[in-house]
């Protein structure tokens, strides 16, 4: 039973992990830029929940309307910002246009919320549900809830919509994209925009599962760049499965063997996979085909 | 209250890259300069440090500095050590391995200091205490009590507080004591600090006949602690003994709540001392019965405690935020502080700033006092009087309940109140 729960906590909390890395890998795909910053980013979009929380008794999950445009324009702003006017070795130049993203969003956070860890404490954070003798916390059950809702409606912006079509455009010729008219400037300010609001959605639920302080972006980052590594660069659904099982492999080696291994025995996975298959789960080419 | 965070390791190593580039133009400098016998005999006695202002321990950090500034600003309005002032002279290590060895190898040979005392943590104080002893310089700390900083045979590092493995060992004897053998469920970081702290206890207990119903290690990298919590619930162990830091000891009672599980003992090594950030992130109804060992709070009597609680706040008072309020000053100044009160006694008794004196006298079974308590070197350098107390979380605010006869302590509650009745 202890293993079944494993399994079904591991899923749960998947998701959440899968909006992080959502943000991370769609990033990639058009713009082929490894998002450091989007660690950081999971925590800032926690701390304006906590913000919104404790100044205004603002629930978590509503304030998702204020945090996701906000950290949207965000995104579309740094875009704007920074990562446009690079001209030249733009893929390198943007690594460390990221990385410095990061680490004035850490220096600000820091200076304004002190290096003293908070948390998101609602009154359900504690609540849970009984399935015969299964224990589930609501939170994980709503975040999941979430995590489904925000994925399906990011696929369907990617599918069923023009702007899709030229983001998708974007990702797999550029040059292309850019001779029919599409521009790729606006796509790839949107793509970071999005990305960045998916990282506010995930650090929402971070925030209501974990105390947090600056520092915990580097637990995060190295975690999330595993998924979408494991689910393949530039694929949604890669970053969605890979972090089911890659959760769920964790929880059940934690509960059945030792945490100490929990990560290990996942990178052993990731590195069988990758022999198998460089691109990850449903990297690029598969991506392309779609 | 806000008590300790005496971490050993951290995720500092994924900024070792950024530092080791700085850190090695900096030891070549160091390496450049030849050694010196320390400042003239009229000028302020120089005591170098190094404290971690930025990076994981940066509140740590911070709170170290602030107790040994303390220090220095009480000792110097008493007179400072053998007549003279007491100048301070702080390097920041942004919480690096790297860095805090080349500020300590700068503070020894080109700023010339005449004494050092330890840095933040057992990550920290074993690489500077090498550094120390390699230019014969005594390191007295109260920050770094981890087994691994005393198990190289170094003999210039004694530290003040009590080490790690002995910190649960006053809750271990109380149990033991007051508790027939049963089930205890164990799960700690892998910590140079809080994992033998962990393993001291389970040790104790197992010898008293206590069964182990299971025994977790994580690494300090884990955000997910709900199986790790399922199977301690599923354990149904009465006793929950967690070797933890903030977070995770904050996850883990959430985790509990959720699972509904309440063990009659919990205890962790840390995160219930936080104070008002713990009934913050475990609401104020679920703090009841949980305990927590430390080594110092502000009320109790020993050695100069009113008049440091007193310095800090007028030094600190209203700008670090405790608010004025004893009761959220961090046991981070106290170990810092207790440093200086060592060192200011023993170099007064040996007349000089001869750090090879000091050091022998340090050996010599000499008994000292300090805001934590009595202090009389082991030959390794751990405290061998030091004697950890227990707090207990009681109708909202966090008491001194053990050991019995020192301090004014109170009743303890044998048994942790279901979740949500306070208590």
């Amino acid at each position: 039973m202890l293993v079944l729960q494993a399994i079904i906590e591991g899923i749960l909390i998947g998701g959440f992990y899968a909006l992080m890395a959502g943000g991370l890998t769609l990033v990639f795909g058009v713009m082929d830029i490894v998002n450091f910053a989007q660690g950081i980013l999971v925590v800032l979009g926690a701390y304006l929940s906590y913000a919104l929380f404790t100044h205004l008794s603002l629930d978590p999950f509503l304030s998702l309307l204020i945090t996701l445009p906000g950290m949207f324009l965000i995104g579309v702003a740094v875009y704007w910002s920074m990562i446009r006017p690079i001209k030249r070795d733009r893929v390198i130049m943007s690594l460390l246009v990221m990385f410095a993203v990061g680490t004035i969003i850490e220096g600000i956070l820091d200076l304004i919320f002190t290096s003293n860890l908070v948390q998101i404490h609602t009154s359900y954070v504690n609540s849970s549900v009984k399935v015969g003798s299964l224990v589930f916390a609501d939170i994980y059950l709503y975040a999941f809830a979430m995590a489904v809702v925000l994925l399906a409606g990011v696929y369907y912006l990617l599918y069923r919509t023009r702007f899709g079509r030229s983001l998708r455009a974007s990702m797999q010729n550029p040059t292309a994209a850019r001779l029919v008219g599409i521009n790729t400037d606006w796509v790839s300010a949107f793509t970071l925009g999005i990305g960045v609001a998916l990282a506010a959605a995930g650090g929402m639920v971070f925030g209501l599962t974990n105390s947090f302080d600056a520092a915990s972006s580097y637990d995060l980052i190295s975690r999330v760049l595993a998924i979408v590594i494991f689910g393949g660069f530039g694929s949604l659904t890669g970053a969605l499965l890979a972090s089911v099982i890659m959760l769920s492999i964790e929880d059940v080696v934690a509960v059945v063997w030792s945490p100490t291994w929990s990560q290990t025995m996942f990178y052993v996975v990731l590195v069988l996979v990758l022999l198998a298959r460089p691109q990850g789960l449903l990297g690029r080419k598969a991506v392309r085909a779609q | 209250m806000t008590l300790h965070r005496k971490r050993g390791t951290g995720r500092n190593g994924r900024r070792i890259g950024l530092w080791t580039a700085g850190a090695a133009l900096l030891a070549l400098a160091a390496a450049g300069c030849g050694s010196s016998s320390g400042s003239s005999g009229s000028g302020p006695i120089t005591i170098g440090v190094s404290v971690s202002l930025s990076g994981d321990f940066s509140g740590d950090g911070l709170a170290t500095k602030q107790g040994y500034e303390t220090w220095a600003a009480y000792q110097n309005a008493h007179g400072g050590i053998l007549g003279r002032q007491i100048k301070l002279d702080i390097l920041s290590d942004g919480s690096s391995p790297t860095q805090v060895a080349t500020n300590y190898q700068k503070l020894i040979t080109v700023d010339h200091v005449d004494f050092v005392l330890g840095p933040y943590s057992t990550l920290l104080t074993k690489p500077s205490s090498v550094i120390a002893n390699r230019y014969s310089k005594v390191m007295l700390e109260g920050i770094g009590g981890g087994p691994s900083v005393f198990e190289r045979g170094l003999k210039n590092v004694f530290d003040v507080s009590a080490s790690a493995k002995y910190q649960l060992i006053t809750f271990a004897k109380w149990l033991a004591a007051a508790h027939k053998p049963e089930a205890v469920a164990y799960a700690t970081m892998t910590d140079p600090f809080l994992q033998p702290m962990l393993d001291g206890a389970r040790s104790y207990l197992t010898s008293k006949g206590f069964t182990t119903a299971t025994y977790k290690v994580y690494p300090v990298e884990t955000t997910d602690f709900t199986p790790i919590a399922s199977a301690i619930a599923a354990s149904q162990a009465p006793v929950v003994v967690l070797g933890s830091m903030p977070p995770d000891g904050y996850a883990f009672i959430q985790d509990f709540i959720q699972d509904k599980y309440s063990p009659q003992i919990l205890i962790e090594a840390s995160g219930p001392d936080q104070g008002a950030d713990f009934v913050k992130a475990v609401g104020s109804t679920n703090t009841g019965g949980i305990m927590v060992p430390n080594t110092w709070y502000p009320g109790e009597t020993f050695y100069q405690n009113s008049a440091m609680v007193a310095e800090y706040l007028k030094l600190f008072g209203s700008t670090s935020g405790v608010n004025n309020d004893a009761n959220n000053i961090s046991a981070d100044v106290a170990e810092a502080f207790s440093a200086g009160q060592v060192l200011q006694q023993a170099v007064d008794h040996v007349g000089s700033t001869d750090n090879s004196k000091l050091e022998a006298y340090l050996h010599s079974g000499a008994s000292f006092n300090s805001v934590q308590g009595p202090v009389k070197f082991l030959a390794d350098g751990e405290n061998g009087a030091a004697t950890p107390f227990v707090f207990q979380w009681q109708q909202g605010a966090l008491q001194d309940v053990l050991p019995l006869g020192i301090g004014k302590t109170v009743p303890i509650m044998a048994s942790k109140p279901a979740w949500g009745a306070n208590g």
